[in-house]
């Protein structure tokens, strides 16, 4: 089990979030969500919105975002549920931040298959910028998370920042991606091996090659 | 070699839009009314002769399982009909799978009328997709792809002109291993931590709020239209018997090209590797092991791997599995204690705390494990080591516990040398230092 915590509820924290509600755009959204479920089990809507509310703490903080207890307590009355059932939820999985977080959430993934392909210097890579495991710079830009298998093992290694996927990095390549970051440029997301598309094997193509060109209809062929 | 025309996931690579309008010119969605109209039984049926064994690890044939829903609803104590579920499992964390994702982003409308058609066979009111939270961008995909079904009037009322009404609704996790795990989905899909359930009750009977469920991989239900409109003896014809079809493989690690393909079951491991991965780094010879099917299996050494069939019974041949076809290549370069370690880390980080011998377990092996990688333990830690897996395994509601003690077990069956090196080595040097 993953040790964590939950940041202390303070009386500067209910300052700062004891008035939160959604926001116009949001308020539409959780409604939305709300819709995907039968009626008289709005609580199935508690991991969505509890992405979408810390979305929004993210886009008031420019941060990835977290979530304050008193946002908590915000979800747990809007789907008419203990406050205790909603923080059982966002303790239990850690794509909830119980604690702030910086403007990039850096998570290098370095289970085995990402081990075997070095995320080792990628990790090293990350140190050698100040960050470290479990802790936000300084400035804020960065936190840096050890994470577990992300799925991306056919282009490994790999980085999840914010809501984007880094592939088949190198340290070169992985450190062009944090500097365009760090100047507020968008770098291309998804493998950085040059002439790779996706997760075929690199170069000629081994299956499927009709389909590089153009959106072949194999149906004439069966 | 399979031959392209045979391939189900024709835009694997997401060389081309993974729209509605390009799916529908590569032949999804085409007249999927025609197939509902066989009726129920008799898409079970052909599901069942195709011989399609659920692609998310367990190999349970997918006809029969969906045979165990109910024909008749049951009743709730008011008598009303409960309604039935399909769950689609796309909560892929398993280190080294990589498939679901390739599905979701670049053939998402493979899965959708996959799931129109699977809830039909098994008489379900709705799909719910369950998709793992980090695949944000591929959930954001999934999200139009439905969007669009349901504007092109292929899902909702009269769902693909059908007569037949079904939706289908997105579920994004938030990070959590063990959700994948079947009871574990279904708590959380009511919004709770996800801890796996006793069984029985089995979903069939009580699953998604009480109600009958099934849930499925997101493979094992995109490939259901295509082996409709082909036919189960056209996808029967691939793979030795009792290991049918084509499948999706992952290939990852120490190889010159890691890739994800699809690929006739049985192809022999050494076949795959050539022909799509180029080889092992640095030459056959320089291969050390194999995990072939996703973390959860035992490694098997090179050398028993080179012409293992890539099937269930292969696999099981060299004391190992399929499981989601995920191949984790090692050379020998790999520090293979290490490699092992890492992953009962994996699994104590995604234990869900709920049974002890797996909440304290999985800690107290990977600790021991990470004093085996550097020799600091007594040769007799091992055995205990071993017995411990085997307290763990078996004695917990999930298969969580099994998945944490089989990779070990497996290191120690087949590279107990290589332990025992390191703890001689590192108490001769500590020796060495003492005098």
């Amino acid at each position: 089990m993953a040790a964590r915590h939950l940041e202390p509820d303070t009386p500067e924290l209910r300052a700062r979030w004891g008035n939160f509600a959604w926001n116009a755009e949001n308020a539409e959204k959780a409604k939305e969500v709300l819709a995907r479920y039968p009626v008289g089990r709005q609580r199935s809507a508690v991991m969505p919105l509890l992405d979408l509310a810390q979305r929004q703490v993210g886009a008031e903080t420019n941060t990835q975002g977290w979530l304050p207890i008193p946002v908590m307590e915000y979800v747990a009355a809007y789907l008419d549920m203990p406050i205790i059932r909603v923080v059982e939820v966002a303790s239990f999985y850690t794509m909830y931040n119980l604690v702030p977080v910086g403007r990039y959430h850096v998570q290098v993934c370095g289970t085995t298959p990402c081990m075997l392909r070095g995320s080792d210097d990628i990790m090293a890579a990350c140190k050698k910028r100040g960050m470290h495991k479990g802790h936000t710079t300084d400035d804020g830009m960065w936190t840096l998370t050890e994470v577990e298998c992300m799925g991306n093992c056919a282009s490994a290694p790999m980085v999840q920042i914010n809501d984007d996927n880094y592939e088949d990095l190198t340290v070169e390549s992985f450190d062009k991606v944090l500097d365009a970051l760090a100047k507020g440029e968008t770098p291309k997301p998804g493998t950085q091996l040059p002439g790779r598309h996706t997760v075929e094997p690199v170069g000629e193509p081994t299956s499927l090659a009709a389909m590089v060109k153009e959106n072949h209809d194999y149906r004439g062929e069966w | 070699m399979l031959a392209d025309k045979d391939r189900i996931f024709t835009n694997l690579y997401g060389f081309q839009p993974w729209n509605l309008k390009a799916a529908q010119s590569r032949g999804d969605w085409d007249n999927t009314k025609d197939i509902l109209a066989k009726g129920p039984d008799a898409i079970i049926e052909e599901i069942k002769a195709s011989g399609l064994r659920g692609r998310g690890g367990a190999g349970f044939p997918t006809g029969m399982k969906w045979s165990f829903m109910p024909k008749e609803p049951p009743k709730d104590q008011n008598g009303n009909p409960k309604p039935s579920f399909l769950v689609i499992n796309a909560d892929e964390s398993e280190p080294g799978s990589c498939k679901d994702r390739e599905i979701i982003r670049h053939d998402p409308h493979k899965l959708i009328e996959g799931a129109l058609v699977a809830g039909f066979a098994m008489r379900a009111r709705a799909a719910y997709i369950y998709i793992r939270g980090e695949y944000i961008r591929e959930a954001e995909t999934l999200f139009a792809a439905v969007r669009e079904a349901y504007d092109a009037g292929l899902l909702g009322k009269n769902a693909a002109g059908s007569g037949y009404d079904f939706d289908v609704f997105v579920h994004r996790g938030a990070g959590a291993y063990i959700c994948g795990e079947e009871t574990a989905m279904i708590e959380s899909l009511e919004g709770k931590k996800g801890q796996p359930r006793l069984k029985p009750p089995f979903p069939a009977g009580a699953g998604l709020y009480g109600c009958p469920t099934t849930v499925n991989n997101v493979e094992s239900i995109a490939v259901a239209p295509t082996i409709m409109r082909r036919g189960a003896s056209w996808f029967s014809s691939f793979g030795r018997e009792n290991n049918k079809g084509t499948k999706l493989f992952q290939i990852s690690g120490h190889v010159e090209k890691p890739c994800v393909v699809e690929e006739s079951m049985s192809i022999p491991f050494r076949e795959l590797i050539e022909k799509h991965c180029g080889g092992i780094r640095g030459g056959w010879d320089n291969l050390l092991a194999v995990i072939p099917g996703g973390s959860s299996v035992p490694l098997v050494p090179g050398h028993m791997m080179m012409d293992v069939p890539m099937d269930f019974d292969g696999c099981k041949e060299v004391g190992s599995g399929l499981g989601t076809a995920a191949l984790i290549v090692m050379d020998k370069s790999t520090d293979i204690v290490r490699a092992i370690s890492r992953l009962s880390h994996f699994y104590m980080h995604e234990s869900c705390g709920q049974c002890t011998p797996c909440r304290e377990g999985t800690g107290w092996m990977y600790r021991v494990m990470e004093r085996l990688r550097t020799g600091d333990a007594e040769v007799e830690e091992i055995d205990m080591l071993q017995q411990v897996t085997k307290q763990v395994e078996g004695h917990t509601i999930c298969a969580l516990g099994d998945a944490a003690a089989w990779p070990i077990q497996g290191l120690i069956k087949h590279f107990r040398p290589e332990i025992e090196r390191r703890i001689t080595e590192r108490s001769a040097s500590m020796q060495e230092a003492a005098e």
